[in-house]
């Protein structure tokens, strides 16, 4: 269970309980089953990949780490996902308690048309931290773990929407840590960012393994191999009951086995680039 | 020959390439669209210029204190001494009730059908009706209030003068013009990013705590210029406020500015101003002239806060 691969050594993790557990997960939007039969475990301070085409499922399935789904109307949600046990669609956690702890960065970058400083001290307002060198403090350390403190730390005050695309996504990284989360979700992270500021996102993730559990979304295969410690492989499959495709889970294993000998056939054909 | 002049074919090619880059200059149907937009804007300002022209010479005199005190006085039977003091007061009146009744609840419900109601059919049924109301004759809603706040509620609205007070005014138009408000206000809820709500979800805000801090501040300038629309369109309306009772000739009372004379009879500019121009005599026009520049000086200034606003609210949002 607790193979490790990459570059963090497996001693310290083995027998760690998985933070997420999913069970026969099913997303349907409105009618149309998205994805289906989603079965995982997610293991604690590991980056978890989840690779695939288009259109399979991944940014579905990670919205309901979090329960982000439950802001699209259609969607619904069938099967289980535990964190650390707890069933999170459970009709007594609270949707925001979830994400508290379980914080999201977007494909797009999306900092809030406000100061850099108000972005980062917005999620420890709210969780009641009022004085103002408390909140110095978290702006401070936030901004340094995801390593835009030396960029910005001149003019904390002036607006986010100043920044570079590169430097919105490190802010939105930063806003994420700021709150002190357990889990750090990412939607293809890097997908509106060029390659130095891909590597620089690329390096953040891995330094921040040693606090957080990390799940990412991406297309980007070399990202996967580079970064995550496992990888999921999703693919499409067509319905029995309508033409419309369902996003299948075909293969979830250590990455470096995944990238050399995976199990499925399907997963080889994608990795070696003959599959769509 | 071609050979031998390689320079020739090579400045020949570059004539073709010239010719082919510099073909399709003229443009003549999108200068025609071009020149056919100045001619609407040119129009436009031209008509408005010529109207705020004409009442400023016509009311230039009356408005300049050759008659008195026009702003302050009453109603009176001759120019000379009719004043605007009542007629002011009754529409300062209906706009303090729209701003106090309609702004929050027109935004209200706007937040609610936007960010809190379920997008299903009942809530695009509801949409649907508000953008129907805000299409009904103002008239509609003149018998709407003579019906409700003037016959049905006058021991409220005006014991002393059965309902036809600035009460019943100001509830008529803040209800003719909420659909406005609301119309104004969904769309600029809705024009607000989705990235902005879910990155506030995404650090655990509640959902309230996503629309006070982001998504309103966000909106604000949108929101402010669909109210005071909505405010210069109360201000304006007569046909309502006839229905309700306005008083068009001689009135007593109705000019006091404190809240107990709320309940007395009313007028309003609209309705001096529609009333004035149908007396004869040059007096009658210029000082119904004066009455226009007067009601367009209360409206531009709305209009003017809103800008001063609307450009604090957009600073913020950068
Ligand atoms: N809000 C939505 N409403 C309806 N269908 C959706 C919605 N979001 C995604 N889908 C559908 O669900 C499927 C999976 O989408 P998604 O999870 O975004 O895939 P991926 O992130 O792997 O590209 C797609 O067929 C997509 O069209
Ligand atoms: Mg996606």
């Amino acid at each position: 269970m607790a193979v490790t691969t990459g570059t963090v050594s497996a001693d310290d993790k083995a027998g760690s309980d998985p933070v997420f557990e999913l069970s026969s997960l099913e997303v349907f939007y409105g009618e149309f089953r998205a994805v289906r039969e989603v079965s995982m475990e997610i293991a604690e301070r590991e980056i978890t990949a989840f690779i695939g085409p288009s259109g399979c499922g991944k940014t579905t399935v990670l919205r309901c780490l979090n329960r982000m789904n439950d802001l699209i109307e259609t969607a619904r949600v069938q099967g289980s996902v535990k964190y650390h046990g707890v069933d999170l669609y459970d009709a007594a956690v609270s949707a925001t308690e979830v994400r508290r702890r379980i914080g999201m960065v977007f494909q797009k970058p999306n900092p809030f048309p406000k100061s850099i400083y108000d972005n980062l001290a917005f999620g420890p307002r709210l969780n009641g931290v009022k004085k103002k060198s408390d909140l110095d403090d978290i702006v401070e350390s936030s901004l340094k773990s995801a390593a835009l403190w030396d960029e910005v730390k001149d003019r904390l005050k002036s607006s986010a929407l100043g920044l570079s695309g590169g430097q919105q996504q490190r802010l939105c990284i930063a806003r994420c840590v700021a709150v002190k989360p357990d889990v750090i979700l990412m939607d293809e992270p890097c997908s509106a960012l060029d390659p130095i500021a891909t590597a620089r996102i690329e390096d953040l993730m891995r330094e921040l393994t040693s606090e957080y559990t990390i799940v990412i979304v991406t297309h980007n295969m070399q990202q996967a191999a580079r970064v995550s410690d496992r990888t999921a492989f999703f693919t499409t499959e067509v319905n029995p009951e309508s033409d419309r495709r369902t996003g299948v889970l075909v293969e979830y294993n250590p990455t470096s086995k995944i990238f050399s000998t995976p199990d499925d056939e399907r997963t080889e054909q994608y990795v070696t680039g003959r599959f769509g | 020959m071609a050979l031998s002049t390689p320079s020739s074919s090579s400045v020949r090619a570059a004539e073709t390439v010239r010719s082919g880059l510099t073909a399709r200059q003229s443009d003549p149907f999108g200068r025609a669209f071009q020149v056919s937009l100045w001619v609407a804007v040119l129009a436009t300002v031209a008509i408005l210029g010529v109207l705020i022209f004409d009442v400023v010479t016509h009311g230039w005199g009356v408005l300049a204190g050759e008659t008195g005190d026009f702003l302050t006085g009453r109603l009176g039977s001759q120019p000379e001494n009719s004043g605007l003091g009542q007629a002011i007061r009754g529409t300062f009146y209906i706009g303090v009730f729209v701003v106090v009744l309609t702004f929050p609840l027109g935004i209200a419900a706007a937040i609610y059908l936007e960010e809190y109601a379920q997008h299903g059919r009942l809530n695009s049924l509801i949409s649907v009706a508000i953008r129907n109301l805000a299409g009904v004759p103002s008239v509609v809603y003149g018998i709407l209030g003579l019906t409700i706040f003037v016959k049905a509620l006058g021991s409220v609205t005006g014991p002393d003068a059965n309902g036809r007070t600035v009460v019943s005014a100001g509830l008529t138009l803040s209800i003719l013009v909420l659909p406005i408000v609301i119309i104004t206000a969904a769309e600029a809820l809705r024009a607000v990013p989705n990235g902005i709500r879910e990155g506030g979800f995404g650090v655990g805000a509640t959902r309230w705590e996503v629309v006070r801090s982001h998504v309103l501040p966000y909106a604000a300038p949108g929101i402010l210029t669909g109210t005071v629309i909505a405010l210069a369109r109360a201000l304006g309306e007569a046909a309502p406020l006839i229905l309700v009772g306005a008083t068009t000739g001689f009135l007593t009372g109705g000019e006091s500015f404190l809240p107990d004379s709320l309940r007395e009879r009313f007028t309003a500019l609209p309705i001096v101003i529609s009333t004035w121009s149908g007396r004869p005599g040059e007096d009658w026009a210029a000082s119904t002239s004066a009455a226009i520049v007067v009601l367009l000086v209360i409206v531009f200034a709305a209009n003017l806060a809103a800008i001063v606003l609307r450009n604090r609210f957009e600073r913020g949002r950068r």
